[in-house]
Protein backbone atom coordinates (compact mmCIF):
# COMPACT_ATOMS: atom_id res chain seq x y z
CA UNK A 1 0.00 0.00 0.00
CA UNK A 2 1.09 3.57 -1.14
CA UNK A 3 2.24 5.84 2.05
CA UNK A 4 1.42 8.82 0.55
CA UNK A 5 -1.79 9.63 -1.91
CA UNK A 6 -2.50 12.08 -4.92
CA UNK A 7 -4.94 14.04 -5.15
CA UNK A 8 -6.10 17.76 -7.46
CA UNK A 9 -6.81 20.72 -6.17
CA UNK A 10 -8.27 23.16 -8.62
CA UNK A 11 -6.49 20.86 -10.94
CA UNK A 12 -2.87 20.84 -9.47
CA UNK A 13 -1.39 17.62 -8.64
CA UNK A 14 -0.50 17.10 -4.81
CA UNK A 15 0.82 14.53 -3.07
CA UNK A 16 0.15 13.80 0.55
CA UNK A 17 0.89 11.11 3.63
CA UNK A 18 -1.80 8.88 3.26
CA UNK A 19 -4.87 9.24 5.74
CA UNK A 20 -4.36 13.86 5.51
CA UNK A 21 -6.81 15.55 5.67
CA UNK A 22 -8.38 17.42 2.56
CA UNK A 23 -7.49 20.83 4.65
CA UNK A 24 -4.24 19.51 5.19
CA UNK A 25 -3.80 19.51 1.83
CA UNK A 26 -4.94 22.76 1.09
CA UNK A 27 -1.69 23.96 3.53
CA UNK A 28 0.60 21.65 1.46
CA UNK A 29 -0.86 22.99 -2.07
CA UNK A 30 -0.54 26.58 -1.19
CA UNK A 31 0.56 28.24 2.04
CA UNK A 32 -2.45 29.38 4.07
CA UNK A 33 -4.28 26.97 2.68
CA UNK A 34 -7.40 28.78 1.58
CA UNK A 35 -10.57 26.80 0.67
CA UNK A 36 -12.90 29.20 -0.96
CA UNK A 37 -13.69 32.95 -0.81
CA UNK A 38 -16.10 35.07 0.98
CA UNK A 39 -19.07 36.75 -1.17
CA UNK A 40 -17.07 40.34 -0.59
CA UNK A 41 -14.17 38.20 -1.85
CA UNK A 42 -11.97 37.87 1.02
CA UNK A 43 -9.92 34.69 1.11
CA UNK A 44 -11.48 31.77 4.21
CA UNK A 45 -9.40 29.43 5.42
CA UNK A 46 -9.71 26.39 7.90
CA UNK A 47 -9.92 28.18 11.02
CA UNK A 48 -11.80 25.38 13.69
CA UNK A 49 -10.24 22.28 12.47
CA UNK A 50 -13.21 20.44 14.03
CA UNK A 51 -16.32 20.16 11.30
CA UNK A 52 -17.81 23.81 13.20
CA UNK A 53 -16.96 26.34 11.49
CA UNK A 54 -17.38 25.63 8.28
CA UNK A 55 -14.88 28.07 6.41
CA UNK A 56 -13.21 24.92 4.90
CA UNK A 57 -16.17 24.70 2.60
CA UNK A 58 -14.30 23.01 -0.61
CA UNK A 59 -15.87 20.71 -3.74
CA UNK A 60 -14.84 17.29 -3.45
CA UNK A 61 -15.51 15.37 -6.68
CA UNK A 62 -18.25 17.40 -7.52
CA UNK A 63 -19.91 17.41 -3.85
CA UNK A 64 -19.79 20.12 -1.47
CA UNK A 65 -17.49 18.97 1.77
CA UNK A 66 -15.95 20.17 4.62
CA UNK A 67 -12.18 19.82 4.14
CA UNK A 68 -10.72 19.13 7.53
CA UNK A 69 -13.84 16.33 7.80
CA UNK A 70 -12.46 15.07 4.51
CA UNK A 71 -9.72 12.24 4.28
CA UNK A 72 -7.91 12.57 0.83
CA UNK A 73 -8.48 9.93 -1.48
CA UNK A 74 -6.77 8.73 -4.62
CA UNK A 75 -7.08 10.73 -7.80
CA UNK A 76 -9.44 13.19 -5.76
CA UNK A 77 -10.55 15.94 -7.23
CA UNK A 78 -10.95 19.12 -5.14
CA UNK A 79 -12.38 22.83 -6.19
CA UNK A 80 -12.04 25.80 -3.57
CA UNK A 81 -13.48 28.13 -6.18
CA UNK A 82 -17.04 26.90 -5.98
CA UNK B 1 -25.88 66.08 24.41
CA UNK B 2 -28.99 66.34 25.43
CA UNK B 3 -31.76 64.33 24.09
CA UNK B 4 -35.66 64.63 23.20
CA UNK B 5 -36.08 61.38 23.45
CA UNK B 6 -34.83 58.17 24.42
CA UNK B 7 -35.19 55.00 22.27
CA UNK B 8 -33.99 51.57 24.61
CA UNK B 9 -33.42 48.89 22.11
CA UNK B 10 -31.13 49.57 18.75
CA UNK B 11 -32.74 46.42 17.06
CA UNK B 12 -35.24 47.15 13.42
CA UNK B 13 -37.95 48.74 15.38
CA UNK B 14 -35.93 51.00 17.63
CA UNK B 15 -33.85 52.01 14.57
CA UNK B 16 -36.69 52.62 12.71
CA UNK B 17 -38.15 54.89 15.72
CA UNK B 18 -34.69 56.89 16.15
CA UNK B 19 -34.84 57.22 12.05
CA UNK B 20 -38.41 58.48 11.88
CA UNK B 21 -37.98 60.72 15.30
CA UNK B 22 -34.51 61.75 13.89
CA UNK B 23 -36.58 62.68 10.36
CA UNK B 24 -39.02 65.09 12.61
CA UNK B 25 -36.09 67.28 13.77
CA UNK B 26 -35.86 65.28 17.13
CA UNK B 27 -31.98 64.60 18.79
CA UNK B 28 -31.97 61.12 19.85
CA UNK B 29 -30.20 58.54 22.43
CA UNK B 30 -30.70 55.09 21.71
CA UNK B 31 -29.73 52.84 24.26
CA UNK B 32 -28.65 49.02 23.34
CA UNK B 33 -27.94 46.22 25.63
CA UNK B 34 -26.09 44.41 22.74
CA UNK B 35 -28.13 41.00 23.70
CA UNK B 36 -28.74 40.97 20.01
CA UNK B 37 -32.85 40.14 19.27
CA UNK B 38 -35.34 39.07 16.72
CA UNK B 39 -33.43 41.60 14.43
CA UNK B 40 -30.30 39.24 14.53
CA UNK B 41 -32.21 35.97 14.21
CA UNK B 42 -34.96 36.04 11.72
CA UNK B 43 -35.03 35.92 7.83
CA UNK B 44 -35.42 39.63 7.24
CA UNK B 45 -38.50 39.16 5.17
CA UNK B 46 -40.70 42.36 4.05
CA UNK B 47 -44.04 40.27 3.28
CA UNK B 48 -47.64 41.99 3.21
CA UNK B 49 -49.69 39.87 5.42
CA UNK B 50 -53.21 40.48 5.63
CA UNK B 51 -54.91 38.18 8.37
CA UNK B 52 -56.64 40.84 9.41
CA UNK B 53 -57.09 44.99 8.19
CA UNK B 54 -54.64 46.17 10.37
CA UNK B 55 -51.58 44.05 9.49
CA UNK B 56 -52.55 44.81 6.14
CA UNK B 57 -52.76 48.47 6.78
CA UNK B 58 -49.13 48.16 8.82
CA UNK B 59 -47.09 45.90 6.81
CA UNK B 60 -48.30 47.40 3.11
CA UNK B 61 -47.39 50.58 4.27
CA UNK B 62 -43.80 49.56 5.69
CA UNK B 63 -43.50 47.59 2.31
CA UNK B 64 -43.45 50.65 0.53
CA UNK B 65 -40.97 52.58 2.45
CA UNK B 66 -38.60 49.65 2.20
CA UNK B 67 -39.23 49.81 -1.42
CA UNK B 68 -38.57 53.57 -1.20
CA UNK B 69 -35.47 53.27 1.22
CA UNK B 70 -33.54 50.31 -0.68
CA UNK B 71 -32.36 52.18 -3.80
CA UNK B 72 -30.47 54.26 -0.52
CA UNK B 73 -28.98 51.23 1.25
CA UNK B 74 -25.86 50.46 1.92
CA UNK B 75 -25.01 47.12 -0.44
CA UNK B 76 -24.31 45.35 2.60
CA UNK B 77 -27.88 45.76 3.78
CA UNK B 78 -28.55 42.69 1.10
CA UNK B 79 -31.78 44.27 -0.18
CA UNK B 80 -33.49 42.22 -2.69
CA UNK B 81 -36.98 42.34 -4.45
CA UNK B 82 -37.47 38.44 -4.80
CA UNK B 83 -41.04 39.00 -4.48
CA UNK B 84 -43.15 35.90 -2.42
CA UNK B 85 -44.87 33.23 -4.08
CA UNK B 86 -47.69 31.69 -1.79
CA UNK B 87 -48.07 28.26 -2.48
CA UNK B 88 -51.09 26.42 -2.76
CA UNK B 89 -50.80 22.74 -2.93
CA UNK B 90 -54.56 21.75 -3.34
CA UNK B 91 -57.76 22.99 -5.09
CA UNK B 92 -59.10 24.88 -0.95
CA UNK B 93 -55.76 26.50 -1.13
CA UNK B 94 -56.04 27.86 -4.35
CA UNK B 95 -59.35 29.27 -3.04
CA UNK B 96 -57.62 30.87 -0.72
CA UNK B 97 -55.38 32.25 -2.97
CA UNK B 98 -58.06 34.16 -5.07
CA UNK B 99 -59.35 35.12 -1.79
CA UNK B 100 -55.90 36.85 -0.68
CA UNK B 101 -55.35 38.20 -4.01
CA UNK B 102 -59.07 39.84 -4.13
CA UNK B 103 -58.02 41.35 -0.07
CA UNK B 104 -54.67 42.63 -1.75
CA UNK B 105 -56.20 43.79 -4.50
CA UNK B 106 -59.32 46.03 -2.23
CA UNK B 107 -55.95 47.37 -0.78
CA UNK B 108 -54.22 48.24 -4.14
CA UNK B 109 -51.41 45.73 -3.80
CA UNK B 110 -50.20 43.91 -7.45
CA UNK B 111 -50.58 40.66 -7.25
CA UNK B 112 -50.30 37.53 -9.92
CA UNK B 113 -52.09 34.43 -9.82
CA UNK B 114 -50.24 31.12 -11.23
CA UNK B 115 -51.84 28.21 -12.07
CA UNK B 116 -49.81 24.75 -11.30
CA UNK B 117 -47.96 24.88 -14.51
CA UNK B 118 -46.67 29.05 -14.50
CA UNK B 119 -45.88 28.07 -10.81
CA UNK B 120 -43.78 25.22 -12.27
CA UNK B 121 -41.98 27.31 -15.04
CA UNK B 122 -40.97 30.00 -12.15
CA UNK B 123 -39.92 27.54 -9.49
CA UNK B 124 -38.74 24.21 -11.24
CA UNK B 125 -37.43 23.32 -7.95
CA UNK B 126 -40.92 22.89 -6.34
CA UNK B 127 -42.38 19.07 -5.90
CA UNK B 128 -44.87 18.45 -8.85
CA UNK B 129 -48.08 18.75 -8.55
CA UNK B 130 -49.13 22.02 -6.49
CA UNK B 131 -52.21 23.45 -7.49
CA UNK B 132 -50.60 26.91 -8.39
CA UNK B 133 -49.25 30.16 -6.31
CA UNK B 134 -50.49 33.58 -5.46
CA UNK B 135 -47.00 36.09 -6.61
CA UNK B 136 -46.85 39.34 -4.69
CA UNK B 137 -43.87 41.23 -6.55
CA UNK B 138 -43.60 44.22 -3.96
CA UNK B 139 -42.43 42.05 -1.43
CA UNK B 140 -38.02 41.79 -0.74
CA UNK B 141 -35.93 40.66 2.17
CA UNK B 142 -33.24 42.64 3.20
CA UNK B 143 -30.12 42.01 5.84
CA UNK B 144 -31.97 43.29 9.03
CA UNK B 145 -28.75 43.86 11.10
CA UNK B 146 -26.88 45.95 8.77
CA UNK B 147 -30.32 47.74 7.85
CA UNK B 148 -30.89 48.57 11.54
CA UNK B 149 -27.39 50.10 11.44
CA UNK B 150 -27.87 51.88 8.33
CA UNK B 151 -31.12 52.97 9.57
CA UNK B 152 -29.28 54.55 12.68
CA UNK B 153 -26.17 55.96 10.60
CA UNK B 154 -28.88 58.05 8.32
CA UNK B 155 -29.77 60.26 11.54
CA UNK B 156 -25.98 61.72 11.70
CA UNK B 157 -25.53 64.05 14.42
CA UNK B 158 -29.17 63.63 15.40
CA UNK B 159 -29.03 60.02 16.41
CA UNK B 160 -26.55 58.91 19.69
CA UNK B 161 -26.15 55.51 20.46
CA UNK B 162 -25.26 54.24 23.48
CA UNK B 163 -24.34 50.71 24.43
CA UNK B 164 -26.11 49.87 27.99
CA UNK B 165 -28.44 48.22 29.69
CA UNK B 166 -31.28 50.01 31.09
CA UNK B 167 -32.16 48.23 34.49
CA UNK B 168 -35.44 49.94 35.35
CA UNK B 169 -37.78 52.83 34.44
CA UNK B 170 -39.11 54.75 37.55
CA UNK B 171 -42.73 56.16 37.66
CA UNK B 172 -41.52 59.67 36.41
CA UNK B 173 -39.81 58.10 32.75
CA UNK B 174 -35.80 58.04 34.26
CA UNK B 175 -34.04 55.16 33.30
CA UNK B 176 -31.60 53.58 35.71
CA UNK B 177 -28.37 51.97 33.82
CA UNK B 178 -26.91 48.94 35.52
CA UNK B 179 -23.66 50.68 35.42
CA UNK B 180 -25.74 53.20 38.10
CA UNK B 181 -26.01 56.15 36.25
CA UNK B 182 -29.48 57.31 35.01
CA UNK B 183 -30.87 59.19 31.61
CA UNK B 184 -33.60 60.93 31.86
CA UNK B 185 -35.44 62.60 28.33
CA UNK B 186 -38.89 64.36 27.51
CA UNK B 187 -40.11 60.90 26.01
CA UNK B 188 -38.76 57.43 26.41
CA UNK B 189 -39.74 54.38 23.89
CA UNK B 190 -39.40 51.43 24.81
CA UNK B 191 -38.16 48.96 21.28
CA UNK B 192 -36.28 45.93 22.58
CA UNK B 193 -38.49 43.46 21.61
CA UNK B 194 -38.71 40.52 23.99
CA UNK B 195 -36.84 42.05 26.80
CA UNK B 196 -39.78 44.44 27.30
CA UNK B 197 -40.88 42.99 30.08
CA UNK B 198 -38.05 42.90 32.16
CA UNK B 199 -38.72 46.57 32.47
CA UNK B 200 -42.25 46.20 32.16
CA UNK B 201 -43.88 42.69 33.81
CA UNK B 202 -47.80 44.32 33.05
CA UNK B 203 -46.70 43.46 28.82
CA UNK B 204 -48.66 40.97 27.39
CA UNK B 205 -45.84 39.49 25.72
CA UNK B 206 -45.19 36.00 25.24
CA UNK B 207 -41.61 34.49 23.94
CA UNK B 208 -42.19 32.75 20.86
CA UNK B 209 -39.21 30.21 19.77
CA UNK B 210 -38.53 29.66 16.12
CA UNK B 211 -35.64 27.78 14.42
CA UNK B 212 -33.75 28.14 11.13
CA UNK B 213 -31.35 26.65 8.97
CA UNK B 214 -28.82 28.07 6.20
CA UNK B 215 -27.44 26.01 3.37
CA UNK B 216 -23.77 26.67 1.59
CA UNK B 217 -24.68 28.29 -1.76
CA UNK B 218 -26.60 26.82 -4.04
CA UNK B 219 -27.23 30.13 -6.52
CA UNK B 220 -30.63 30.35 -8.78
CA UNK B 221 -32.26 27.19 -6.93
CA UNK B 222 -34.93 29.15 -5.67
CA UNK B 223 -35.72 32.76 -7.03
CA UNK B 224 -38.83 34.41 -4.81
CA UNK B 225 -39.46 33.67 -0.86
CA UNK B 226 -41.44 30.78 -0.73
CA UNK B 227 -44.27 30.31 1.72
CA UNK B 228 -47.10 28.01 2.02
CA UNK B 229 -50.39 29.35 1.73
CA UNK B 230 -51.01 26.73 4.94
CA UNK B 231 -48.30 28.92 6.81
CA UNK B 232 -51.26 31.44 7.85
CA UNK B 233 -53.31 28.69 10.00
CA UNK B 234 -49.63 27.04 11.41
CA UNK B 235 -48.45 30.80 12.24
CA UNK B 236 -51.23 31.91 14.02
CA UNK B 237 -51.68 29.10 16.36
CA UNK B 238 -51.47 30.27 20.27
CA UNK B 239 -50.74 27.11 21.40
CA UNK B 240 -48.94 24.03 21.05
CA UNK B 241 -45.72 23.47 18.08
CA UNK B 242 -46.12 24.11 14.85
CA UNK B 243 -43.74 23.95 11.66
CA UNK B 244 -44.38 25.89 7.74
CA UNK B 245 -42.49 25.80 4.78
CA UNK B 246 -40.10 29.23 4.30
CA UNK B 247 -38.14 29.46 2.10
CA UNK B 248 -35.83 32.20 1.42
CA UNK B 249 -33.21 32.59 -1.50
CA UNK B 250 -30.42 35.02 -0.07
CA UNK B 251 -28.55 37.24 -2.29
CA UNK B 252 -25.45 35.23 -1.58
CA UNK B 253 -26.80 31.97 -3.19
CA UNK B 254 -27.69 30.59 0.24
CA UNK B 255 -31.12 29.24 1.14
CA UNK B 256 -32.65 29.94 4.59
CA UNK B 257 -35.04 27.13 5.69
CA UNK B 258 -37.89 28.34 7.97
CA UNK B 259 -39.98 28.43 9.79
CA UNK B 260 -40.87 26.65 13.52
CA UNK B 261 -42.91 28.24 16.47
CA UNK B 262 -43.09 27.22 19.71
CA UNK B 263 -44.59 28.76 23.31
CA UNK B 264 -43.72 28.30 26.63
CA UNK B 265 -39.87 27.80 26.38
CA UNK B 266 -37.17 30.45 26.32
CA UNK B 267 -34.42 27.59 26.02
CA UNK B 268 -32.04 29.05 22.69
CA UNK B 269 -30.90 25.05 22.00
CA UNK B 270 -31.81 24.04 18.61
CA UNK B 271 -33.89 21.36 18.82
CA UNK B 272 -33.46 18.31 16.92
CA UNK B 273 -37.34 16.96 16.53
CA UNK B 274 -38.33 20.38 15.58
CA UNK B 275 -35.78 20.98 13.16
CA UNK B 276 -36.67 17.53 11.64
CA UNK B 277 -40.21 18.30 10.86
CA UNK B 278 -39.36 21.51 9.94
CA UNK B 279 -36.86 20.26 7.58
CA UNK B 280 -39.23 17.68 6.70
CA UNK B 281 -41.80 20.04 5.86
CA UNK B 282 -39.64 21.98 3.79
CA UNK B 283 -38.82 18.58 1.77
CA UNK B 284 -42.46 18.27 1.22
CA UNK B 285 -42.28 21.37 -1.36
CA UNK B 286 -38.55 21.09 -2.20
CA UNK B 287 -37.33 17.93 -2.66
CA UNK B 288 -34.14 18.59 -3.94
CA UNK B 289 -32.89 20.39 -0.57
CA UNK B 290 -32.02 16.97 0.76
CA UNK B 291 -28.88 16.67 -1.45
CA UNK B 292 -27.87 20.58 -0.23
CA UNK B 293 -24.93 20.59 2.22
CA UNK B 294 -26.65 22.74 5.68
CA UNK B 295 -24.07 25.01 7.56
CA UNK B 296 -25.57 26.30 10.26
CA UNK B 297 -29.28 26.47 12.57
CA UNK B 298 -30.16 28.59 15.25
CA UNK B 299 -33.29 29.75 16.92
CA UNK B 300 -35.07 32.88 18.20
CA UNK B 301 -37.44 34.40 20.24
CA UNK B 302 -40.41 36.35 18.63
CA UNK B 303 -41.90 38.48 20.85
CA UNK B 304 -45.38 37.71 20.88
CA UNK B 305 -49.09 39.33 21.51
CA UNK B 306 -52.41 37.70 22.46
CA UNK B 307 -53.55 39.30 18.81
CA UNK B 308 -50.58 39.23 16.81
CA UNK B 309 -50.10 43.14 16.75
CA UNK B 310 -47.84 44.85 17.98
CA UNK B 311 -48.02 47.48 20.77
CA UNK B 312 -47.60 50.76 19.44
CA UNK B 313 -48.22 54.03 21.13
CA UNK B 314 -48.42 55.65 24.63
CA UNK B 315 -48.11 53.58 27.56
CA UNK B 316 -51.49 53.95 29.53
CA UNK B 317 -50.07 55.10 32.79
CA UNK B 318 -46.47 55.09 32.97
CA UNK B 319 -45.03 58.69 32.40
CA UNK B 320 -43.18 59.96 29.65
CA UNK B 321 -43.22 56.04 28.37
CA UNK B 322 -43.87 55.05 24.12
CA UNK B 323 -44.12 51.29 23.29
CA UNK B 324 -42.79 50.07 20.00
CA UNK B 325 -42.88 46.05 20.74
CA UNK B 326 -44.60 43.01 20.56
CA UNK B 327 -43.38 43.16 16.58
CA UNK B 328 -43.45 39.06 16.44
CA UNK B 329 -42.10 37.67 13.37
CA UNK B 330 -42.94 40.38 11.36
CA UNK B 331 -41.12 43.20 12.70
CA UNK B 332 -38.53 43.66 10.16
CA UNK B 333 -41.68 43.82 7.47
CA UNK B 334 -43.25 46.49 10.02
CA UNK B 335 -40.53 48.54 11.57
CA UNK B 336 -41.17 51.57 9.10
CA UNK B 337 -44.68 51.59 9.35
CA UNK B 338 -44.12 51.34 13.27
CA UNK B 339 -41.61 54.03 13.62
CA UNK B 340 -43.98 56.56 11.43
CA UNK B 341 -47.08 55.91 13.57
CA UNK B 342 -45.44 56.25 16.61
CA UNK B 343 -43.68 59.13 15.08
CA UNK B 344 -46.64 60.64 14.40
CA UNK B 345 -48.19 60.45 17.65
CA UNK B 346 -45.32 61.36 19.56
CA UNK B 347 -45.43 64.68 17.10
CA UNK B 348 -49.44 65.02 17.81
CA UNK B 349 -49.78 64.52 13.99
CA UNK B 350 -52.45 62.35 12.55
CA UNK B 351 -50.38 59.22 11.04
CA UNK B 352 -51.40 57.94 7.56
CA UNK B 353 -53.61 54.87 8.75
CA UNK B 354 -55.14 54.34 11.76
CA UNK B 355 -53.58 53.65 15.03
CA UNK B 356 -56.17 52.31 17.18
CA UNK B 357 -56.13 48.65 16.36
CA UNK B 358 -52.55 48.84 17.91
CA UNK B 359 -53.25 51.02 20.88
CA UNK B 360 -51.85 49.33 24.18
CA UNK B 361 -54.35 50.48 26.23
CA UNK B 362 -56.80 47.91 24.85
CA UNK B 363 -54.68 45.22 25.02
CA UNK B 364 -53.55 45.89 28.52
CA UNK B 365 -57.04 46.17 30.20
CA UNK B 366 -57.49 42.45 27.88
CA UNK B 367 -54.74 40.92 28.90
Amino acid sequence: MSVTTLLHIDGRPVRVKAGSSVAAALHVNGGMGVARTSVTGEPRAPFCGMGVCQECRVRVDGRRMLACQTVCAEGMQVETSA
Amino acid sequence: MDADVIVIGAGIVGAACAHALAQAGRRVLVLDARIGGATGAGMGHLVVMDDNPAELALSSHSTAQWRALAPRMSKDCAYSACGTLWIAANEEEMAEAERKQQRLRAHGIESRLLDGAALARAEPALRNGLAGALEVPGDGILYAPNAARWLLAQGGDSVRIEHAKVDAIADDGTLRLADGSRRTASQIVLANGIEATALCPELPIRPKKGHLLITDRYPDTVHHQLVELGYVTSAHHSDGDSVAFNVQPRPTGQLLIGSSRQFDTTDPAVEAPILARMLQRALDYLPGLADLTAVRSWTGMRAATPNGLPLLGKHPWREKLWLAVGHEGLGVTTAPGSAHLLAALMNGIDPEFDEAPYAPRGLLETA
